[in-house]
């Protein structure tokens, strides 16, 4: 199952002439589909009306650019409106010129505010701030003693108020910020209690914190996996706190996140983060044009070409490399190579996650788990120098000593063997039909052979 | 009324009023079933985060079953909707109405798994039942903390460990002191993961396997503890709690359902799709952060409150 929008609309158009003007039926056709994608990403109804008549205007009369059949145009539509909508670069977190810069977060219960906090002291620190996080969430239990065991994990101090103030959140902040001035921290980062944004009392005292602290920044952690109902939390929360930002979390599931959208539309405030993972590494810049990508299933494909582009790959594969494997020369110590990057790139799971069709290939990446993974690198690392360039010199007696030396099957060795000389054989076709800069793709080779 | 729809209602009366503004449209206009009435109502659901698949299904019956039964007023259709939706949750055993269980709170991060653990504990110590804890989220930072202090709320003895520890030898051990002791419940916390990440899924799968070893092996003299697997799910999730479900159902199989944070203005529609794709019961609701805002699940006021 490969159903993201892009590929619905191609089926959609099918058929249909590649040139001219798009009908309005056509077009009709291809807003139940938008509409569809929106509402599956959890995209507001309402905003998803107000999205597709936007759309449908732009769509009727456009000309199909010669380039593009009518499906990709359509999508390039709905894309350049919600890149509009969006952003296209990322919003960054602005600190003033004040001594100590306050930072407050706040948010529905579960969203994972206090995990954030940690995240957002840690990329400060790294760079080169000095934070100091405090814990004013005195009604969830154990929540202080949470943020507290962070705090001491990532060594970052953490305030939690005067002895005889444990209670009292207001107060707690205070003697935050006078701790952070006392200690020379120049970032305090105050984490709050969960709250519903239609419980007065809790959103009244967030109001209460926010007047005694006079945050330089409030933002808003909302949960991926938000459906409809974030217009309204973002739009009370806006009215009653006029927050500055947004950090989305849990975004290393593979929830669409169509909240971004709504909130976007309704609040028009930006999205600074996402956080994306459990450790403490795992608070990313928000890039708009990704997300759009992503709330139509069309994969995250931009972000794992960049993150392939970010990586130095210098000791890994080499121009002479690249030469060499598209003669079809693909030796174990390519193999070897091969895994190093995947584990660079975060894995088999996150790599399948951020293709397009993810749902599909998740499945896949389980059976491509780091067990297996590991059980193929000590296979190879069983061979001699000599075997791993040459396969051909693997006869029975040298295989049944390699599956001894890396405790596996003589039968796993086989069927690595022939994995990758599939994968050899694969490359050199691959180099013949495409490929037309003599480069070898940074990242993983497509071919890699699978578990 | 009793005074968790009144606070269902309270919670629900922003979205109530939105619904309402749909429907009195369509009694603006007299009750005529056209294609827009039918959108109004598609639309109606589909802010109750049912999602479209579930949406349609239930817009499509009651198009077919409208015109067989005279409806004169909003009234009757909004009742016949209700029905027709409460129709759809499935039924099923609930864990927590066992004489002898092992119970296992699991889910994606945040949801309320732990404090429904606590509200459980107490709920069952209310009508005679005894309970015994288990810390199994050995991961999160304070974690046994936060459950240790539903404990001391509902009065039941934690089996626990430092963060860090094997999360299954807890849930093992949860289960062996139930069973040496005698008591009707083990339920035991897991931490918070995402269905994506394979190894953590893994390391549930395992807590389940020597939870069921030991709770489900006859051992002389004690009665077994059948292990059930219950997800908590936050009644804010959208359209990715049926992909959640699934893949914990996957893994695990699970028994049945709860679903938090019903206090909000979110109504939890995705539950009844998940309920009706996977056949399981919904058997609690949470209500609020207190120890006592656990409610019994009831077809009809849920599918009473899904659609205002
Ligand atoms: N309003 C409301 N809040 C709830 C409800 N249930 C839980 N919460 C809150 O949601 C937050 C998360 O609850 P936890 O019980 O810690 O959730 P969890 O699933 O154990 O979280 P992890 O273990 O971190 O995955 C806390 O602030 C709870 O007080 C509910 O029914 N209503
Ligand atoms: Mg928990």
């Amino acid at each position: 199952m490969f159903e993201n929008l892009g590929s619905r609309l191609q089926s959609v158009f099918r058929g249909l002439n590649a040139k001219g003007r798009l009908s309005e039926q056509d077009i009709d056709t291809a807003m139940r589909e938008i509409r569809r994608a929106l509402l599956e990403a959890d995209v507001n109804l309402g905003v998803v009306k107000e999205f597709t008549a936007r759309v449908k205007e732009r769509a009727l009369g456009a000309d199909v650019l010669s380039s593009l059949t009518p499906g990709q145009m359509v999508v390039k539509i709905v894309l350049d409106e919600l890149t509009e909508l969006l952003g296209t670069t990322p919003t960054k977190l602005v600190l003033s010129s004040r001594v100590p810069n306050v930072i407050m977060l706040v948010g529905l219960q579960g969203s994972g505010k206090t995990t954030a906090a940690a995240k957002l002291a840690f990329l400060l620190r790294k760079q080169g701030k000095k934070p100091l996080m405090v814990a004013c969430d005195v009604h969830r239990p154990a929540a202080a003693d949470q943020l507290e065991a962070l705090g001491r994990q990532l060594q970052i101090p953490v305030s939690r108020g005067a002895d005889d103030a444990h209670d009292d959140p207001v107060a707690i902040a205070r003697a935050g910020v006078r701790e952070a001035i006392d200690t020379l921290c120049n970032v305090v980062i105050i984490d709050t209690a969960g709250r519903l944004h239609i419980d007065d009392e809790m959103m009244g005292e967030a109001e209460a914190i926010k007047k005694a602290v006079r945050p330089d920044q409030i933002l808003m952690v909302v949960d991926a996996m938000t459906g409809q109902d974030a217009v309204n939390v973002a739009e009370a929360f806006s009215k009653r706190l006029d927050f500055d930002g947004l950090i989305m979390s849990k975004l290393d599931g593979d929830a669409r996140g169509g909240a971004a959208l709504s909130i976007r539309e309704v609040t028009g405030k930006p999205i600074l983060f996402a956080s994306a993972g459990e450790k403490p590494d795992s608070l990313e810049e928000f890039y708009p044009d990704r997300i759009a990508k992503r709330i139509l299933g069309m994969g995250d494909v931009v972000s794992l070409v960049e993150k392939a582009g970010e990586l130095e790959f210098e000791d890994d594969f080499s121009e002479s490399d690249a030469d060499r494997l598209k003669a079809g020369k693909f030796t174990f110590d390519d193999f070897l190579k091969s895994i190093k990057q995947m584990r660079k790139l975060g894995g088999l799971g996150a790599v399948a996650k951020m293709l397009p069709g993810g749902g599909a290939l998740k499945d896949a990446a389980g059976a491509m788990d780091e067990s297996a993974v590991a059980r193929s690198e000590a296979i190879v690392l069983s061979m001699t120098p000599q075997e791993r360039q040459n396969p051909k010199l693997l006869n029975g007696s040298r295989r049944a000593r390699i599956a001894a030396g890396a405790g596996v099957q003589v039968s796993d060795v086989n069927r690595l063997v022939k994995q990758v000389a599939e994968a050899a054989k694969m490359m050199k076709l691959m180099s013949k039909s495409g490929g037309k800069s003599g480069k070898m793709p940074a990242g993983i080779p497509k071919n890699f052979p699978s578990f | 009324m009793s005074t968790w729809t009144q606070r269902l209602t309270d919670g629900l009366s922003k979205s109530r009023d939105l619904l309402a503004g749909q429907l009195n449209t369509i009694v603006g206009r007299g009750i005529e079933f056209d294609d827009a009435f039918w959108d109004d109502m598609e639309d109606a659901l589909l802010v109750s985060d049912l999602g479209l698949d579930a949406a349609t299904a239930i817009v499509a019956r009651m198009k077919r079953e409208i015109p067989a039964r005279a409806h004169e007023t909003l009234a009757e259709v909004k009742a016949h909707l209700v029905e027709t939706i409460a129709d759809e949750f499935a039924d099923g055993v609930d864990p927590f109405e066992q004489p002898r269980a092992a119970i296992l709170m699991v889910g994606v991060n945040g949801t309320g798994k732990t404090t429904s653990a606590g509200k459980l504990a107490k709920q069952a110590v209310d009508v005679g039942k005894t309970v015994v804890l288990g810390s199994a989220d050995t991961f999160r930072a304070a974690a046994t903390e936060q459950l240790e202090t539903w404990a001391q709320r509902a009065d039941v003895p934690l089996v626990k460990r430092g963060q860090g520890a094997d999360a299954a030898s807890v849930a093992y051990e949860t289960i062996e002191q139930a069973h040496s002791a005698g008591v009707n419940l083990a339920i035991i916390d897991t931490a918070g993961r995402l269905h994506t990440s394979p190894d953590l899924m893994r390391e549930l799968e395992k807590i389940q396997r020597v939870a069921r070893e030991r709770g489900e092996s006859s051992v002389a003299d004690a009665a077994e503890m059948p292990v059930f697997t219950v997800l908590v799910l936050d009644a804010t999730t959208g359209q990715n709690g049926l992909i959640q479900a699934r893949e914990f159902h996957k893994t695990l199989g699970l028994d049945a359902l709860i679903v938090t944070k019903l206090d909000g203005t979110a109504k939890g529609g995705i539950a009844l799709a998940i309920s009706k794709e996977l056949n399981l019961p919904i058997v609690r609701l949470g209500v609020g952060e207190t120890i006592d805002d656990l409610r019994a699940f009831d077809a009809r006021e849920f599918a009473e409150a899904l659609v205002g």
